[in-house]
């Protein structure tokens, strides 16, 4: 389980920012989000999309608890 | 003498010279306060608002990290910055820095340095509403080498 956060245009595309998804790390995560939303999928791991996990950006593979926070973040523009 | 910078996160319109009385007060040993304030434009109608989308707990941990750096780089005694989030009318404040030193070639600098980077590297995400729809916006290349100025 885990709390999914969208920013920016990805959140648009969605139709949804916050949503609680069942997944045990972030490999899960993304096929679940893929097959329900398959350009989702595809925009969730195209170029500059950042991922935080409790708020912290991680690179590659992380296990997710029930409260775990996983946020997607496309390319920040900036204030 | 360690300084904590203070960071906020405003989703209401804030008023820039309170924030500047507030910070001057009460200062013995500061010889400088360099203040910055940006304001939304209206491009002449283009942009009717602005948009900015801030993640609550993140951008505000990663603009913290940035003014720490910038208070060891220029010996700040102080800094204050405060950002606006939500929907942004024209005319309308969107950052405050302030920035307080001994003296004033370090506030200044600094204060050019913080917004340098808030421009082109805070996680904030910017979408401009104009006559034509809503458009997601990225740094523009002169946004990228002001803050490149200041790298290695």
């Amino acid at each position: 389980m885990a709390r999914v956060l969208l920013f920016g245009r990805l959140a648009d595309q969605a139709g949804w920012r916050e949503r609680v998804v069942a997944a045990g790390d972030l490999a899960s995560l993304r096929a679940t989000l893929s097959a329900t939303d398959p350009e989702l999928g595809e925009a969730l791991s195209g170029p500059g999309v950042q991922v935080a996990v409790d708020k912290t950006i991680v690179r590659g593979e992380s296990v997710l608890t029930a409260a775990t926070e996983v946020a997607f973040l496309p390319p920040m523009s900036g204030g | 003498m360690s300084v904590t910078p203070t960071i906020t996160l405003a989703d209401q319109p804030f008023e820039p010279g309170a924030l500047v009385t507030a910070f001057c007060a009460g200062r013995q040993e500061t010889g400088a306060v360099a203040t910055f304030v940006g304001l939304a434009r209206a491009e002449r109608g283009a942009a009717a608002a602005l948009e900015l989308e801030a993640y609550p707990g993140f951008t505000d941990a990663a603009i913290s990290e940035i003014a720490k750096d910038a208070i060891k780089r220029f010996k700040l005694q102080d800094v204050h910055i405060v950002h606006r989030t939500g929907r942004i009318a024209p005319g309308e404040a969107i950052v405050f820095v302030a920035t307080a030193a001994g003296h004033r070639r370090e506030a200044f600098e600094a204060c050019d340095f913080l917004m340098d980077y808030l421009k082109s590297r805070a996680p904030f995400w910017k979408k401009e509403h104009g006559p034509d729809g809503a458009r997601w916006i990225e740094p523009t290349d002169r946004d990228r080498t002001d803050a490149e100025r200041w790298d290695g």
